[in-house]
């Protein structure tokens, strides 16, 4: 009887083949299969920046924010009188002028505001819509724009002796802003504001009656919840007696509020007011000292596929 | 009847998965509610061998309240820093459960948890149901928020130090 006797060579080959099965089998791991696919995800999504700067305004001037969908924003701005003022008047601070206003978020693109201020008795409304957003992933977009529209209207009473007739259209501004912002990285966000603050009616007639300026505001980073901001904004052509505006300042940032405390040269808080309207000299002392407070409601929640129940 | 064998290893495993898991945490400190729910948790879990894995966006858990979602993202989980939290490990018991028919399982995960990119071994227990031949998975476990290099003012205050953290995930 012929003994049968199985290969070495096969068997050696039938038990290599069995375990490139199993390896093969065991192959798929959820950890690999995990990371690539967070990867593959971070190339196709869109990461649009927020937070470039704290608030939607950055002392006086809008910055480059918008507000949510929803909200309302209740902003209180307060100027005391220049350092300059002496002892007497307690350097500034006896005096006063504010502006008392009320944002609200349309959509996310677009907000609206209206607002008081004391100087001058102005009555100020605005909307404000962002064109485009900076973001990275997908689509790469390096700055945000975004366009303000503010209307302004003067309700102090005229001088009783005026030599022209004048009419109800005459008490009115109107200023045109594209903004133009980057944030840079956690700690550093620049904007630049070109600006155009039409005057209805002027002093004198040589005046022009379109005032052309360009803004420039930046954000530093400090610390976890307080920022540096500065604020300058250039005219191309003043009206007599009347300087640039300039501010420094610090935002710090709270549970529910930002609390912006800042030095300026401007008395005024609106577009018209502080562009074009700012008799104070930084040179010369005319310093005030000032704060803005923002206070953030909710008042349309949130469109959440499940309110959070617990 | 070895090549046999080894064909059934190749098809015996059963890659599970699903990106509309359920996360909900919770870190009231007493006062306010500070709670968020996020509705497209990642997973995937492999049925031999009990590898599991959770992979959850930080801009996906949704507030009632716009400005402490704002607040949770930019100040305490920095999550343009660290988009993403995930739990990698494995299901201890998994040779206890049954796929084939219909049953309720305790079941125990053990892994690595990475919040705000700091990762920690934690073991965790939930159940898991196997209803129609798929799996499902419901579990909750606390975690330090600290441990996770998270840090605030109000944590221990108005934030709780624990926060409780609800997953509910069906394949």
């Amino acid at each position: 009887m012929k003994k049968k006797v199985i290969n070495p060579y096969i068997l050696l080959v039938v038990v290599q083949l069995l375990f490139h099965f199993t390896s093969r089998a065991q192959n798929v791991d959820l950890f690999k299969l995990q990371d690539e696919e967070d990867k593959k995800e971070k190339a196709q999504k869109t990461d649009i920046v927020t937070a470039i700067f704290k608030t939607t305004r950055l002392v006086n001037g809008q910055s480059i924010e918008n507000l949510g969908e929803g909200l309302l924003d209740l902003k209180i701005s307060h100027r005391f009188g220049p350092v300059n003022e002496g002892a007497y008047n307690f350097f500034g601070l006896d005096q006063a002028t504010m502006r008392i206003g009320l944002d609200y978020g349309i959509t996310d693109r677009l907000m609206v505001g209206i607002g008081r201020s004391s100087f001058n008795k102005e009555f100020d409304g605005f909307a404000k819509y962002r064109l485009l957003r900076q973001s990275t992933g997908k689509i790469e977009m390096p700055l945000s724009l975004s366009y303000a529209v503010t209307g302004i209207w003067q309700s102090l009473k005229d001088p009783t002796t005026t030599t022209i007739n004048i009419h109800y259209t005459d008490h009115f501004y109107f200023a045109h802003q594209l903004i133009i912002a980057r944030k840079f990285n956690d700690y550093f966000s620049l904007q630049l504001v070109p600006t155009l603050v039409h005057y209805n009616i002027v002093p004198v007639y040589t005046n022009p009656n379109d005032f052309y300026s360009m803004g420039i505001g930046f954000r530093a980073r400090i610390s976890k919840r307080v920022n540096l901001t500065g604020e300058y904004y250039y005219q191309f052509e003043k009206l007599v007696g009347y300087h640039n505006s300039l501010s420094l300042g610090f935002d710090i940032e709270t549970g529910g509020h930002v609390f912006q405390l800042h030095f300026t040269n401007s008395t005024g808080i609106n577009e018209k007011s502080f562009i074009t309207q700012t008799d104070g000299q930084w040179g010369k002392g005319d310093i005030l000292f000032g704060f803005n407070i923002a206070r953030v409601f909710t008042v349309v929640k949130p469109r959440t596929a499940n309110h959070v129940n617990w | 009847m070895l090549l046999v064998l080894s064909i059934t290893i190749v098809h015996g495993q059963k890659l599970y998965s699903t990106r509309t898991g359920q996360m909900k945490f919770n870190a009231s400190g007493g006062v306010e509610k500070i709670a968020a729910v996020n509705n497209q948790v990642d997973s995937k879990m492999i049925d031999k061998t009990g590898q599991i894995v959770f992979s959850v966006l930080i801009k996906g858990f949704k507030f009632d309240n716009q400005l402490m979602e704002d607040h949770f993202n930019e100040n305490y989980l920095e999550s343009t820093k660290y988009p993403k939290a995930d739990f990698k490990g494995y299901i201890s018991n998994i040779s206890q459960v049954n796929f084939t028919t219909d049953g309720k399982y305790n079941i125990t995960a053990e892994g690595t948890l990475t919040i705000h990119g700091v990762s920690q071994k934690i073991t965790v227990q939930g159940i898991m149901i196997i209803s129609h031949g798929t799996p499902s998975i419901n579990g909750s476990f606390k975690i330090k928020i600290k441990e996770y290099g998270i840090t605030g003012l109000y944590i221990g205050d108005k934030i709780a130090n624990e926060a409780e953290i609800a997953l509910s995930v069906s394949y």
